[in-house]
């Protein structure tokens, strides 16, 4: 029974990946960036929700509202000016820009607060410590069933969002040919810069959950991008379920891992990723396909 | 018109590299261990950004991973000391073991595009460090130290330690400046300018790329040999550091991308501003991270790059040069 | 009235000139045919106009407006759309989908789903197929649909007739008649030269990037076209 629970809290913890790699996917998708500083943007978040907390003391869901806005607009503004102007460097400049990106993140938090190590659970209220046993020997937290509530809430309205809204046909249509977007009326820039502050929005979701399921410091973000990119790959590049259940299967070769070994769950992970790297030469297409 | 390889400007300075070499190795000789030892951290600097560059520059493949090398060189030097092997001689064999690791990877790792290689390679780093923080004989987590040092004097330690250092340095260097003066160096250089065009030209790419990331992995593990060699002390937490490629990174960008001399120029450049902010801290890091990305996004080229373009010159004779009847000369 | 004024367009793909010092006027309501031979610069020349290659020197001006410097997608709104060449349509989105994902810029006019699948009814059935799913002419009918659901005043196409059978070409030009007769703007790039004169009011030949040649198709000799389409050099 060992075994089972392992593997749903590993479909706990995978969801939570999942959100994680979201906005990876997403940015991979449309702009094939991919974004080094993606889990340093999700820290970003987890302070700036830490800030409110800290100083309206309304629990960390209302902060996270409040927060959302902010990492809205801070993900256009980024790309129109960080990211756009990598666009057009060549293959490596976005993955050399965005890893700059990424050491001025971690620093500025670092010298913003300290490096201690910090956790929002506090704020979250009963939900963070809610749990019941089913049957015999598996346990359900009612954090657990909200990150993956929340997640397959948020593939999916994604999902709806590209196969059914005009502006998500317009992404799409961006994804595929931007050239020919723009000869049919399409603000290709817009376009990006939505798809950046879309994948930056889903940065601090993960970054909240993190915050409030576990603990963060200003140096966790390489930890959290190394999970996304992980997830991202093992569900195939470019498809948007395969990153739900990229992320599932992260994290419960995670969570078996550990019953194999305590330190051997993030090992788990990185074999998988490295078994499926290889496995496929590199990953699967780079056209954004969209289950129908 | 004829083509020329040597031109008076680079024949003076690579005259005047070899000489400075020579200088270099009697340092040990008239300066402190202390500088000796400062010294020998930029040599490995200079090596790192030299073996990052003939990576990205030269073969086009980004690594934020190369610390996984310098992971094994360090730890591998411990652990041949531990097994009886003399200090120096471990050294070298933990850098041919590291080379030798590289080869299997290059198997699959090179096959990657650009994000997965890149990141792949961090994850192998990270595997390494999970495999080393596992093993008590290996100082798990809180790190080990290359005692078997201790039986040198240290001021003749220090001095072994830069003599060594500045034969990795030179060796690597001498490798890859041959490299790219041969037919090899030209299909390299074609290769970096516009793969497809060259494969189609029957350039074995493939294989050229092999090349640069065993020797990357050699040159990388040697530089994880000279730092324990260096510090005597060494931990997963930071040898297996992605801070490694970042530092590479600034090298390479701020130096020039693609060029001979520029990672050098950076490795000079991180040198001088490490022992003037060693009280910087994060505010240091920032600026490191942000140069990098600005040179990323302005200033591809890096600063040697640029000069070079402007100019027209080029030191040490890696190219080609169209030298008109007149005796004037352009850059090729 | 000028519709559409090109002055002294310099156009270049790094150090190859692709478009030298081009200039005419195309008036509204004109069909005006560019033709030449394969790289004489009709292609670049259509893209500049709508906006997607920068020029290096020169002006574009619709109705009056300089647009020389302005987006692609603020050129639809103000009324150019081009049918790019090889058509470029989005390959996972559906036919209906290419369609309504061009009507961004809502500009007054005629062209909706409906009318525009009134106007290539084969299209009807394959309303909900995937763009890549579509044959050669089913593709060319939806880019041009695509074009006209911005109810564009300049509709500009370049090469519709590449890659398809004679007969659906025949089809496509066929569909292209009943909007050319509504008294729209036309600038169409076309490689087969009878069907060009057949089709348009006026002729622009161009060859290596520059315009050769200008004039009312019906006067035009058709040897007269062949040598200046060829850069050959009439005996005295």
């Amino acid at each position: 029974m060992t075994l089972l629970n392992a593997a749903l809290q590993g479909v706990f913890l995978g969801a939570f990946y999942a959100v994680l790699a979201c906005g990876l996917s997403i940015m991979f998708g449309v702009m094939r960036i991919i974004n080094l500083a993606h889990g340093d943007i999700a820290v970003f978040g987890a302070y700036v929700v830490f800030v409110i907390v800290e100083h309206t003391g309304v629990s960390a869901f209302v902060a996270f509202a409040a927060a959302l806005p902010v990492m809205v607009v801070l993900g256009y503004l980024l790309q129109l000016t960080v990211l756009e102007r990598s666009l057009k460097g060549g293959i490596l400049t976005p993955l050399l820009a965005t890893f700059g990106l990424s050491i001025v993140i971690q620093n500025l938090l670092q010298l913003t607060f300290s490096p201690d190590v910090r956790s929002l659970g506090g704020s979250a209220g009963a939900l963070t410590t809610a749990s019941w046993q089913v049957t015999g020997g598996l346990s359900v937290s009612a954090l657990g069933i909200v990150v993956l509530v929340v997640a397959v809430l948020v593939f999916g309205a994604l999902q709806v969002f590209l196969s059914r809204t005009r502006f998500g046909w317009m992404m799409r249509a961006t994804a595929e040919d931007p050239d020919a977007a723009e000869l049919v009326g399409i603000n290709s820039r817009h376009v990006y810069a939505s798809a950046t502050a879309l994948a930056v929005a889903t940065a601090a979701l993960g970054g909240f959950f993190l915050a409030i399921r576990s603990v963060f410091d200003p140096v966790s973000g390489p930890t959290q991008l190394i999970f996304a990119f992980e997830a991202v790959v093992i569900g195939g590049m470019g498809s948007l379920w395969g990153t739900l259940l990229g992320g599932i299967a992260l994290g419960v070769a995670q969570t078996l891992g550990a019953q194999v070994h305590p330190q051997f769950s993030v090992m788990a992970g990185h074999l998988l990723f490295l078994v499926v790297l290889i496995a496929r030469y590199g990953g699967g297409r780079i056209a954004l396909r969209v289950a129908r | 018109m004829r083509v020329a390889r040597w031109t008076r400007t680079s024949k003076l300075f690579t005259g005047g590299t070899a000489a400075v070499a020579v200088a270099l190795a009697c340092v040990p000789l008239v300066f402190e261990s202390d500088l000796v030892q400062k010294l020998t951290t930029l040599l490995i600097l200079v090596l790192l950004a030299a073996m990052w560059n003939a990576l990205a520059g030269y073969g086009g493949l980004l690594s934020v991973g190369q610390q996984a090398f310098i992971g094994i060189g360090a730890y591998g030097t411990v652990f041949f000391a531990d097994h009886g092997v003399t200090p120096y001689l471990a050294m070298v064999l933990a850098t041919l073991l590291a080379g030798a690791i590289s080869l299997p990877i290059s198997l699959f790792a090179l096959r990657l595009r650009a994000a997965q290689f890149a990141i792949g390679m961090w994850v192998i780093a990270e595997v390494m460090s999970i495999i080393v923080r596992l093993d008590q004989n290996l100082g798990a987590g809180t790190g080990i130290s290359l005692i078997q040092m201790n039986q040198y004097e240290p001021n003749f330690r220090q001095a072994y330690t830069f003599w060594l250092a500045l034969a990795f340095t030179v060796i690597f260097l001498v490798a890859l400046f041959l490299l790219l003066r041969s037919p090899l160096g030209a299909s390299l250089q074609a290769i970096r300018d516009d793969e497809d065009a060259a494969r189609s030209l029957g350039v074995r790419v493939a294989a050229r790329k092999r090349l640069l990331f065993v020797l990357a992995g050699f040159g990388c593990g040697a530089a994880g040999v000279l730092v324990v060699a260096n510090t005597l002390f060494i931990e997963p937490g930071s040898v297996f550091s992605v801070q490694w490629s970042a530092y590479m990174i600034f090298m390479v960008l701020v130096g020039g991308l693609g060029t001979f001399e520029g990672p050098i120029i950076g490795a000079i450049l991180l040198f001088a501003i490490q022992t003037t902010f060693t009280q910087g801290g994060p505010w240091y890091l920032v600026g490191l991270g942000a140069t990098a990305a600005l040179f990323a996004l302005a200033l591809p080229r890096g600063l040697w790059g640029t000069v070079e373009e402007r100019l027209g010159l080029r030191l040490l004779p890696v190219g080609y040069r169209v030298v008109e009847a007149k005796g004037e000369e352009r850059a090729a | 009235m000028t519709l559409l004024k090109v002055d002294a367009l310099d156009c270049r793909y790094g150090l190859l000139q692709a478009v030298r010092r081009v200039s005419f006027e195309v008036e509204a309501g004109e069909t005006v045919a560019l033709i030449g031979a394969n790289g004489a610069g009709k292609t670049t020349l259509l893209r500049a106009i709508a906006g997607v290659h920068r020029p290096n020197g020169g002006r574009v001006e619709l109705d009056g407006v300089d647009i020389t410097t302005l987006p692609a997608h603020r050129r639809v709104g103000l009324g150019i759309a081009l049918v790019p060449e090889g058509r470029r349509l989005f390959p996972s989105l559906t036919v209906e989908e290419n369609l309504r994902v061009a009507a961004s810029p809502r500009r007054p006019g005629r062209w909706n789903v409906r009318s525009v699948l009134d106007v290539f009814p084969m299209l009807q059935q394959r309303r909900r197929t995937p763009a890549a799913s579509l044959s050669g002419g089913e593709q060319q009918a939806v880019a041009i649909g695509r074009a006209l659901m911005s109810n564009p005043r300049l509709l500009l196409l370049d090469e519709v007739s590449l890659g398809l059978a004679p007969i659906v070409v025949d089809a496509v030009y066929r569909s292209l008649a009943g909007i050319l007769s509504e008294g729209a703007t036309v600038l169409l790039v076309e490689q087969d030269l009878t069907r060009a004169l057949r089709v348009a009011g006026r002729v622009i030949c161009m060859l290596e990037g520059r315009v050769v040649l200008e004039g009312a198709a019906a006067a035009l000799d058709r040897d007269h076209v062949v040598s200046a389409y060829f850069g050959l050099r009439k005996p005295a």
